[in-house]
């Protein structure tokens, strides 16, 4: 990858802050569970590859690439369980609208 | 060879679950209590050849390293003392033998996670262990399928892994200016580029996903749901340790050893401190529930520590460290006896109780030490931890906060006073007269906390050295 | 550089694709090709074990647990699609504005003469993702298989099917 690291590393995080934002507005404005599973999917991606850039662009791939294995790990622990979590609920409520999980109040 | 504290347990783990069932299921809450001994035993006595640091054979052979100073032994006694109430609960609580197994898997797997976060040295070993305590803590929340588990644990996990998020994101952006990612290497990294704009914001960010992991204000609205959704044991080990080692103590090492204090860091904390006193303290006292009151109370507390050390006077570093352990005895035997009440009497609305004093006398008593120690009165062991933080903003003159402070410690012991009296006093309820104490082995669960307190707070002299000795290490850096 | 910048711009466009897709299975095929195009980037950005991961873990496996949690929580008639894609629609087209609006600003930020980001290269080279996850960072891996058994645990106390309560 020839070319100036901080050109490369600015580029990289204008389009890594736009799926950030995706993620985070997904994650809010959804009311249906899996919705918003799938925006923290997004974040967890876009840092993914803010950690993968960063790392090349300082010399350090193989060390990112061994944080980026484990994040994956553990990534994709948490969507299972949240997914469970989501299909207990459905079972229970006949819904996965958030805007029903309102017992908790207070 | 600190790294046997999480290789044990996980060999454990791992045998208990691959080995012959019905025999193993028996097994698990003795391999389980020995261990909260053992670790309550080492972190006590700081036995040298266990704890020696240099490099030994089995933590070289492994090459994990560890390092523990006091900080980490005061977090870990805390870790062993809590676990053990919640292993004596669960036992009495989880009914089905097969339910408790697993129960007590994920609770071994948790105290593994918070013991790795407090001795570790790296930040991204940091986040490793964060998320292993927060998988556990989701499951344990959510371990009876209930909706308002279902619904505290989904709303917790959400907010947990955008917390994560913040500090991945701040983890990627140091390891542009450090060569990895330990303690000191970004320390020193930090400190040759104090001004960049982009460590300020990687730091802040990183700020930003420990307040929100630690449940402080204005991060905090997972947690009332979460404590009182929970199980009563997974409630009491989240409210006694794991929202203090997972927020708190990162906190202080963060600005200990990493990042490295300074005055507006220490205005912004002792502002959310305050606000968290106060906000806690007004939330609690409107509340019907047992365990939401406690959570919202807990809220309240946090802030005293985090008052406390964020003015980083040796003072109010050592008042912090030893509110902590306090928080940690007394607000796990008020969930303790709140679980002995739910056992019995298969709700949490306060409105229904009364007089329960009179028909379960041990617990009604260890309950009076517990609001008595929450609410600061001498002799217990609450009463001196807050006046150490109290007088500590004070003496560095931050007046105004040292009188809020003051003020929202009356606040607490009186509504404290008035639902203990609401629940254990005054007239007996209708269709109580056949309540029983509870089991005994939750009544022993909360004497052997409530002496804690007496004796922590009897011997003050005695004992507070231990907990003032970190204060050296964290302010030598 | 260029073929990075349509990559990312294609990734985006996958991302805003994920977010305003009308029914949960096209979200769950617009994340597959948000990481799919990550993947590729990854690939171009020296990690390719990292981009191996990705491929097969996210694109693969997440989107097969996405697709059977979707079809176990049983879909809308086709009547309520509609009028919630309607209102979908009406909710989320603030997305790409922001995104647009966003991305401009960033890019004037970006290339302004004296940005500059602070960026010290390491002073030895590492050899590769393989040794610095065996040698270097062991306590991680140790640490993965803490988080493997939580995982298999949740799953199994959260799947499971209570047969007494249905009888």
């Amino acid at each position: 990858m020839s070319g100036n690291p901080v050109q490369l590393f600015s580029v990289f995080s204008v389009f890594i802050a736009l799926l950030f934002i995706s993620g985070l507005y997904c994650l809010l404005v959804t009311r249906n569970m899996i919705r918003a599973i799938i925006g923290l999917e997004l974040l967890i991606k876009a840092v993914s590859l803010l950690m993968i850039v960063a790392g090349h662009v300082s010399g350090k791939s193989a060390l990112t690439e061994a944080f980026v294995i484990t994040i994956i790990v553990v990534e994709v622990v948490v969507t299972a369980v949240a997914g469970g979590i989501a299909l207990r609920v459905f079972r229970h409520n006949g819904n996965l609208d958030t805007g029903d999980l309102t017992k908790l109040r207070g | 060879m600190p790294s046997l504290l999480i290789l044990i347990p996980l060999l454990g783990i791992i045998l208990l679950n691959l080995l012959p069932s019905r025999p193993m299921r028996r097994i698990a809450f003795w391999f389980a209590l020995v261990l909260c001994l053992v670790q309550i035993a080492l972190a006590i006595n700081h036995y040298p050849p266990f704890w020696g640091n240099e490099l030994d054979r089995i933590d070289s052979f492994f090459r994990v390293s560890f390092s523990v100073d006091h900080l980490s032994f005061v977090m870990l006694l805390c870790i062993g003392i809590v676990s053990l109430a919640s292993l004596l609960i669960a036992k009495h609580t989880v009914f089905d033998e097969k339910e408790r197994f697993k129960f007590i898997n994920l609770l071994i797997i948790a105290s593994i996670g918070m013991s790795g976060i407090v001795t570790v040295r790296d930040l991204f070993s940091l986040y490793i262990f964060l998320e292993i305590t927060a998988i556990a803590s989701f499951i344990l929340i959510a371990f009876e399928k209930s909706v308002l588990a279902l619904e505290g644990s989904f709303k917790y996990m959400i907010l947990s892994a955008v917390a994560t998020v913040m500090m991945l994101t701040s983890i990627a952006l140091l390891l542009l200016v450090a060569p990895d990612t330990s303690f000191s290497a970004v320390h020193e990294a930090v400190g040759h580029a104090p001004d960049s704009r982009m460590v300020i914001i990687a730091m802040g960010i990183f700020g930003c996903g420990i307040l929100i992991k630690g449940g402080i204000v204005p991060f905090h609205g997972w947690l009332p749901d979460a404590y009182s959704a929970a199980p009563s044991a997974a409630s009491v080990l989240l409210a006694g340790i794991v929202t203090k080692a997972a927020g708190i103590y990162t906190l202080i090492r963060i600005l200990g050893s990493v990042f490295g204090y300074n005055r507006t860091v220490g205005a912004i904390l002792l502002a959310l401190g305050a606000l968290s006193i106060v906000a806690g303290a007004l939330a609690a006292m409107g509340q019907k529930d047992l365990k939401r009151m406690l959570a919202y109370s807990s809220i309240s507390q946090v802030g005293y520590i985090i008052m406390g050390f964020a003015i980083w006077t040796p003072l109010g570093i050592a008042g912090a460290i030893f509110h902590i352990f306090n928080h940690a005895i007394f607000k796990s035997l008020l969930f303790v006896n709140a679980a002995a009440v739910e056992t019995r009497m298969g709700t949490n609305d306060m409105d229904r109780m009364g007089g329960l004093a009179q028909k379960m006398p041990y617990t009604g008593t260890t309950s009076v030490i517990g609001m008595l120690s929450a609410g600061g009165v001498p002799p217990l062991g609450g009463f001196w931890s807050k006046l150490i933080i109290i007088i500590a903003l004070w003496q560095s003159g931050h007046i105004a906060y040292s009188s809020i402070a003051a003020v929202a410690g009356v606040l607490t012991l009186a509504y404290l006073l008035i639902m203990q009296r609401k629940v254990f006093f005054g007239k007996l309820g209708e269709g109580m007269q056949d309540i029983r104490e509870a089991h005994t082995g939750i009544v022993i669960a909360a004497v052997m906390l409530a002496a804690i307190t007496v004796g922590v707070g009897l011997l003050f002299p005695a004992v507070f050295h231990n907990f003032a000795e970190p204060v050296k290490e964290l302010l030598m850096r | 550089m260029k073929i990075n910048i349509i990559l990312l711009i294609s990734m985006t466009a996958a991302a805003m694709w994920t977010v305003m897709g009308r029914s949960l299975l096209k979200a769950t095929i617009g994340l597959a090709v948000t990481s799919a195009v990550i993947t590729i980037l990854m690939f171009r950005l020296n990690s390719p074990l990292a981009a191996v991961f990705e491929l097969s873990v996210c694109t693969g496996l997440i989107t097969v647990v996405f697709v059977s949690t979707i079809s176990l929580t049983k879909p809308l008639t086709h009547k309520e699609i509609v009028e919630l894609s309607r209102d979908r629609l009406k909710r989320f087209w603030f997305l790409p504005v922001i995104l647009g609006i966003v991305g401009a600003g960033l890019i004037v930020t970006i290339t302004r003469p004296g940005f500059s980001v602070p960026i010290h290269a390491a002073a030895a080279a590492l050899k590769g993702a393989r040794e610095v996850l065996w040698n270097l960072r062991q306590l991680d891996m140790f640490a993965q298989v803490i988080i493997l058994i939580a995982g298999a645990l949740g799953v199994v106390i959260l799947f499971e099917e209570k047969r007494r309560d249905e009888w």
